[in-house]
């Protein structure tokens, strides 16, 4: 007779626990299973449109247009990935004039989007920075930079971001604990959109911390997922990088074009190392290879084709750049109606803060028992820090979600 | 003014030295550079038709036009990737009889190819095997077999495997080793068209090796990256998965749809867990996903929807197999046809283990000096272990080469 089933005397997996679910997918399978027609789903970090929909952006369309007519095969890329993607991403990253001067000195890397781009930059500054060098990230931030960092065997260490007081940057916590941190510490920055809490530092506060970085030898690690979706101008998204570029700082990039691409599933990122010259890139880039290789061994086609044709193509960088405005200027205008409608309900809160906050995100400065009830009793799903999608809000919603928000809020503090 | 130039204050990346990749991986730019008319690369990693082209299979153009059609977005998939993939997957790998029965407690995850599987899979493995088990892998294998293992924290040995006398399987030296293996053992097993010998293992071996792991409480690490490419069919290649779970051994499979797709460069590969029941398998997805949240978060959908489109469909199923089968005789074809060349040239050596051995690659026997002058002098490129893709062969090129081999062997030995 035959035995199908698995032997128990070889139980592996017996003692293997059931791992936490990750909060942010947890509550988007939630949305997916309620009936109810008037759930709205303000927890993922991906976009939609006036209808709700996901988007396909037509110069992204155009691009695919052109890989089915040239009948591209699918072999393997080089372990660092498509070339013509790697420069157009680094050319759109760091801009035209400081790539024309030091383009051949960064060291560049096709990636899985941001989260290859945050792994294999976090691996390779563990093998080559000196033991016992940290990673500084904001509090809050995207919970998988923790999960990457320790992954990646880096011990983090976080500096005050957000003060929850004024829903704003803690700026004077923030410079306090960067003076504090150890000299030659990895700073991880967002570069724009802060995730999750929508709020971004000014150019006066980058030029502070440039000189910080300066003085104490930091190593900024610029996390960019945003860029042109934050302010609808890509150049005005990537301005912390530009500023410290151009005062000779060599950083370290991750662009992801999930968000201004569209192309979340295809996982297209870019990791990249500003190196002193062309010789110390070029080792830079066999040492990511060496890094890449046992992670994904050469990173995916397609969303690569696909980003590098917008890119290269004049009509269709020209056409993707509207695209990436109108996408930052309908969430502008859903955190102006979001904030505008509560004032108008009579809300007790000052909720100007989320017209001022950016990007994708807002924290509203709900808490948990607010989100237990806006779900339970309204149908509407965030994340019980507060964290809302503005992407998941639009003309047919806003209204909803505003008397929602005001009615879970107008006897409670905020 | 704007300063430009790299601080040279801070030259984090100056030590960084220059890493090489795998001593092979500078043929390719060799041969590239090459102009000479008739050069030959036998060091190609993905099939080429009889001009010496990749291919783009016919059922991969007609899924692919299928999945353009839907017109689908490029949203993020579940972190374990695209379901209706995975389930096709492992029903393509275990066998329908298998999957309908226990298909419920096999944990399966999408993943970025071979490289993908292995990499999930070990660090799963390093997270939950008792401290010190050790993985075993044959001797040769891929070389990022053992650096993955190593990576993710694990202790690779080697069972001999390839008897370069013979140029066969070592079995008793293989058993042997396997004997002396502490029980509990992780054994990395090639499922078909070992890499980089083309060696495999008969029916009977399998059997014995079944017992042994029985014996043992081996955990079985199948990696296959070849099935149907190998003998023309896809139960025949995966019968050591079969007969192993059948006997009620719970393995864990690697599956790469690189080679037998064609889908090298979208990196669409599964890898899954034979688990006891559904609870447990449940608990292993989860684990699965909090590890592949913190390598790419999620893995890429082009190349899943493409496949899951192929062994979904009937009728591109069956167009598939043809195609298969089609490129697994070419490339037996080709070993014949160099062994019987190479035979009616009159060499003194026994060339038959090429015809004798399975899928892409073959060691040859060759030595250094041999690759040499087979490279300077005829223009034909080897891997640096003497190893030669059979791929690279054609019904234009198989006499020339032919010659060259005959002319640099016929007055050495082997």
């Amino acid at each position: 007779m035959q035995c199908f089933r698995a032997l128990r005397y070889f139980s592996v997996w017996s003692q293997v626990p059931m791992g936490p679910a990750d909060p942010i997918l947890g509550v988007a399978a939630q949305f997916k299973a309620d009936p109810s027609t008037t759930k709205v789903n303000l927890s993922i970090g991906a976009y939609r449109d006036n209808d709700g929909k996901p988007v396909v952006l037509e110069s992204v369309k155009r691009a695919e247009q052109i890989i089915k007519e040239k009948k591209l095969d699918n072999e393997y890329l080089p372990v660092e990935g498509l070339q013509s993607f790697i420069d157009a991403s680094i050319k759109l990253g760091y801009g035209d004039a400081y790539y024309a001067q030091n383009g051949k000195s960064i060291a560049g890397c096709q990636v899985l989007s941001g989260t290859g781009a945050v792994r294999l930059g976090f691996e390779f500054s563990k093998k080559f920075l000196p033991q016992g060098t940290k990673v500084y990230m904001p509090n809050p931030t995207w919970p998988n930079h923790h999960n990457i960092a320790r992954m990646a065997g880096l011990e983090i260490s976080e500096y005050r971001y957000f003060d929850p007081k004024t829903r704003g940057v803690d700026f004077s916590g923030l410079v306090e604990d960067l003076n504090k941190a150890q000299n030659g510490s990895v700073i991880l920055f967002h570069a724009c959109a802060h995730n999750p809490t929508g709020c971004d530092l000014t150019t006066a506060q980058w030029t502070q911390l440039l000189d910080l970085t300066k003085k104490k030898n930091f190593l900024p690690f610029f996390d960019m997922a945003y860029q042109g979706f934050t302010s609808g101008d890509v150049n005005k998204d990537a301005e912390a990088v530009r500023l410290f570029t151009a005062q000779g700082v060599p950083i370290v990039l991750g662009q992801s074009f999930a968000k201004n691409m569209g192309l979340y599933g295809q996982r297209t990122g870019c990791l990249s190392f500003v190196c002193s010259n062309q010789q110390e890139k070029d080792k830079v880039v066999s040492q990511l290879k060496l890094l890449a290789r046992p992670l994904w061994s050469s990173p995916p086609l397609h969303g690569a084709r696909v980003a590098d044709i917008i890119l290269n193509t004049p009509e269709l960088n020209q056409l993707w750049l509207q695209e990436v405005k109108m996408m930052a200027n309908r969430i502008q205008l859903m955190r102006v109606g979001l904030a505008n409608t509560l004032k108008s309900l009579g809300s007790p809160h000052d909720w100007s803060h989320i017209s001022k906050q950016i990007g994708m995100f807002a924290f509203t400065g709900v808490g948990p028992d607010h989100v237990k009830e806006l779900i339970a009793k309204y149908h509407i799903y965030l994340l019980s820090s507060g964290r809302i999608s503005i992407a998941g809000l639009n003309e047919g919603n806003v209204k909803y979600v505003a008397e929602a928000f005001h009615d879970v809020t107008k006897n409670t503090k905020l | 003014m704007h300063c430009f130039k790299v601080l040279r204050f801070v030259s984090l990346w100056s030590k960084v030295p220059l890493g090489s990749l795998h001593p092979s991986s500078g043929i390719v730019a060799q041969f590239d550079a090459d102009s000479y008319s008739q050069k030959v690369n036998l060091g190609v990693n993905t099939y080429r038709d009889n001009q010496g082209n990749p291919v783009l299979l016919e059922s991969v153009q007609k899924a692919m036009q299928i999945v353009r059609e839907k017109n689908l977005d490029n949203e993020y998939p579940p972190i374990e990737g695209l379901q209706p993939f995975i389930q096709a997957a492992i029903k393509l790998g275990y066998g329908e009889k298998y999957y309908e029965k226990n298909g419920k407690y096999i944990a399966g995850c999408q993943v970025l190819s071979g490289t993908g599987a292995i990499r999930l899979g070990f660090e799963l493995l390093n997270k939950f095997v008792t401290p010190g088990t050790q993985v075993f892998v044959p001797n040769p294998t891929k070389s990022l077999h053992p650096t993955i293992a190593k990576i993710a924290g694990l202790q690779s040995k080697e069972y001999r495997y390839f008897n370069p006398i013979t140029r066969q399987v070592d079995f008793s030296g293989l058993f042997e080793d396997l004997q002396i293996a502490p029980n509990g053992s992780i054994v990395l097993f090639h499922a078909c068209s070992h890499n980089p010998t083309g060696c495999d293992l008969d029916i009977d071996q399998w059997r014995q090796l079944l017992d042994l792991t029985k014996q043992k409480g081996i955990l079985p690490f199948f990696d296959m990256t070849y099935q149907g490419f190998t003998s023309g069919d896809m139960d025949q290649d995966a019968q050591a998965i079969r007969m192993f779970t059948e006997a009620g051994v719970p393995i864990m499979l690697g599956q790469s749809f690189d080679k037998n797709m064609g889908l090298s460069g979208q990196r669409t590969g599964c890898l899954s867990i034979v688990c006891s029941n559904e609870r447990e398998k449940e608990m292993v997805v989860s684990q699965l996903n909090l590890i592949a949240r913190s390598l790419w978060s999620c893995p890429p959908v082009h190349g899943a929807r493409i496949a899951e489109t192929i062994l979904n469909n009937q009728k591109i199923y069956q167009l598939w197999l043809d195609e298969v089968k089609h490129m697994a005789q070419r490339i037996k074809t080709m070993r014949q046809g160099f062994t019987k060349a190479l035979k009616d040239l009159g060499s003194p050596h026994d060339w038959s283990h090429l015809s004798k051995q399975f899928g892409m690659y073959s060691l040859t026997g060759i030595g250094q000096l041999q690759i040499k002058e087979l490279m300077e002098k005829y223009h034909i490129y080897l891997l640096d272990n003497g190893g030669i893709s059979i791929a690279g062969l054609n019904d234009t090129n198989i006499k020339y080469v032919a010659m060259a081999f005959h002319e640099v062997t016929k007055n050495t030995r082997l």
